[in-house]
């Protein structure tokens, strides 16, 4: 089976919560065929990997096939959270932009369900 | 064969947070007007506020000291002005948490606004309990974090408490209910218990209801705020994003679309991303209310900028609640420099190795705004690890905290004196020293934390 690898924007969108020192990121599929793609793909590990330098002491993954979507809550990511976090955005509002920049492989029969257009940014 | 369904419960939204757009009310009041002059007889209508983040109360609390009249959400006048008399005329009852560290001073405002716009003053409850300010209740604070408490000056103390006083307040004639600290789901479920007869342990009900609430308490955000994206997500009209409007059925389902002639979209992908929106386990979403269960949710779309909510369960409460200790955390110092041109970045790299130099004892934390600083972390890993990407447009900017004011204002004397004595070429200097609230949070058995509401006015 042929695959491109995309970044994971173009399968799924989502949105950064906080509370506290924990962050959570949804990332739900642009259609349902991509979804188990997402599953397979977007692994708590894989996602505890992209954050790595924000050495987070746990991700967890909650699936939720009826919305198409997962949950990630990766703890002890954000410096200490919106009081104690020097970054300006101590919130970690920008964290789902990291995450959706993940590249995971779509097989070409999936291509055409794929958000934007080939090459476009 | 005919069923009785009795008319939805409309319930609107204003403000997602302290700080919000003031002209969010209008469109929506219209909305709300609008909806119960072509509806059923008996249909009725509520607008409520979110104003309370973590820090937001201690900051009030702050305001208070400084002035016993003070300490309730500074944009209370500016919200709330511009649709009060057409609330009060329609019959559109109001539930807030702009009371923030102050409810009882909230209230007078209000009555004395309505004075000044010639309507009738309206009968005010104020929900209290949330201030954890006794000797008694800071002894159970001290019990249930230990030492970590003590030496902290502590700004503010607050439970998260629930819809009951909210209902309660609504059945005893309270056309508007001024709350501090409640959480934000329950400025719906409040409401939703009052007009529908709910009893507190009704949980599926209470779940849903709790939802519709969580769709609700961010504003704009299930609307298209926070949402547009070019080219992925495009919104239209941002500029004039519309606020939500739940309508709320007797089982406590609910249909999720926003004021008429505003900008912005409701779908099913702008509801997912709001319904998933700071929830952990999505079967167990805690509030003084309910354990909510959204595992099995469904979202529809119902036609245009209308979508439902199904399929959400709820579990019996928790039988703590969440507290939020606020005290002072010191001093916040940060400062910047842009340098622009050939080998900017390496000349804004050169510049932090100097402030790193020249500021021991403080924990510098180093962004270089342009080529990584959001992504970036405050020990540095990401950007030791990042090397010069020949940015030609860098913001340097540095940032740390320390106990003692005195230690914590060197860094904006050091980021200052980069003008002369930095790398050549550095421009446009700024620099801020900021008192810091840090939090603490335990939980508290119910019983330690008594709630009620009092009419206040007229």
């Amino acid at each position: 089976m042929n695959c491109i690898t995309v970044p994971l924007y173009r399968a799924a969108h989502g949105r950064t919560g906080d509370k506290g020192d924990r962050s959570n990121i949804s990332v739900i599929a642009w259609h349902p065929e991509l979804f188990p793609l997402l599953v397979e793909q977007v692994t708590p590990e894989a996602v505890a990997a992209r954050f790595r330098h924000r050495s987070p002491s746990c991700v967890q993954r909650f699936v939720l096939p009826r919305l198409q979507a997962m949950n990630f809550v990766l703890d002890a990511v954000l410096d200490g959270g919106v009081n104690d976090a020097l970054n300006l955005d101590a919130h970690g509002k920008a964290l789902s932009f990291l995450l959706l920049e993940m590249p995971i492989d779509v097989p070409d029969h999936l291509q055409h369900l794929l958000a934007g257009a080939p090459g476009s940014r | 064969m005919t069923s009785f369904a009795p008319c939805p419960l409309l319930i609107g939204c204003a403000a997602g947070f302290s700080g919000d757009r003031t002209d969010a009310a209008g469109p929506v009041v219209d909305t709300l007007i609008e909806r119960l002059a072509q509806g059923p007889c008996g249909q009725r209508a509520f607008l409520i506020f979110e104003t309370l983040a973590e820090r937001t109360l201690a900051l009030a609390q702050l305001r208070r000291r400084a002035d016993p009249e003070a300490g309730y959400e500074p944009l209370l006048d500016a919200m709330l002005r511009p649709v009060l008399a057409r609330c009060l005329l329609h019959g559109i009852r109001i539930v807030s948490n702009f009371g923030a560290a102050n409810p009882r001073a909230a209230a007078r405002h209000i009555a004395r606004m309505a004075r000044e716009l010639g309507a009738p003053v309206p009968r005010i409850a104020v929900v209290e309990g949330d201030d954890l300010s006794s000797p008694e209740q800071r002894a159970l604070l001290r019990e249930q974090l230990g030492a970590k408490m003590d030496g902290l000056a502590v700004v503010s103390a607050n439970a998260y408490i629930g819809a009951e006083p909210i209902a309660a307040a609504l059945d005893a004639g309270a056309q508007i209910v001024v709350c501090g600290r409640v959480a934000d789901p329950s400025l719906t479920v409040g409401p939703a218990m009052s007009h529908f007869g709910w009893r507190a342990n009704d949980w599926t009900v209470l779940g849903r209801a709790t939802m519709a609430g969580h769709l609700l308490e961010c504003g704009a955000q299930v609307c298209g705020g926070y949402f547009a994206d070019p080219g992925y997500k495009d919104v239209p009209g941002l500029d004039r994003v519309g606020f939500p409007i739940a309508e709320i059925e007797a089982d406590g389902r609910c249909t999720i679309c926003k004021a008429d002639g505003t900008g912005g979209l409701v779908t099913e992908s702008t509801v997912k991303e709001q319904l998933l929106y700071e929830v952990h386990d999505p079967a167990a979403y805690l509030t003084p209310d309910v354990t909510a269960d959204i595992a099995e949710a469904e979202v529809a779309a119902q036609g245009v900028d209308r979508v439902r909510l199904t399929g959400v369960r709820g579990h019996a409460r928790p039988s703590s609640y969440k507290v939020n200790v606020c005290y002072e955390g010191g001093w916040l110092a940060e400062g910047e420099i842009s340098y622009a041109g050939a080998r900017a970045e390496a000349r804004a790299r050169l510049a932090a190795d100097v402030l790193q130099s020249r500021l021991p004892g403080l924990a510098l934390r180093v962004d270089l705004i342009g080529a990584l600083s959001l992504f970036n972390d405050d020990a540095g890993h990401a950007l030791a690890a990042t090397p010069d990407s020949g940015m030609r447009d860098v913001r340097l900017r540095v940032a740390a905290t320390h106990a003692d004011r005195a230690q914590a204002e060197r860094l904006g004397r050091e980021v200052m004196a980069l003008y002369t004595c930095g790398p050549a070429g550095g421009g446009g200097v700024r620099s801020t020293l900021t008192p810091r609230l840090n939090t603490l949070s335990c939980l508290l058995a119910r019983e330690a934390v008594p709630v009620r509401f009092e009419m206040v006015a007229p």
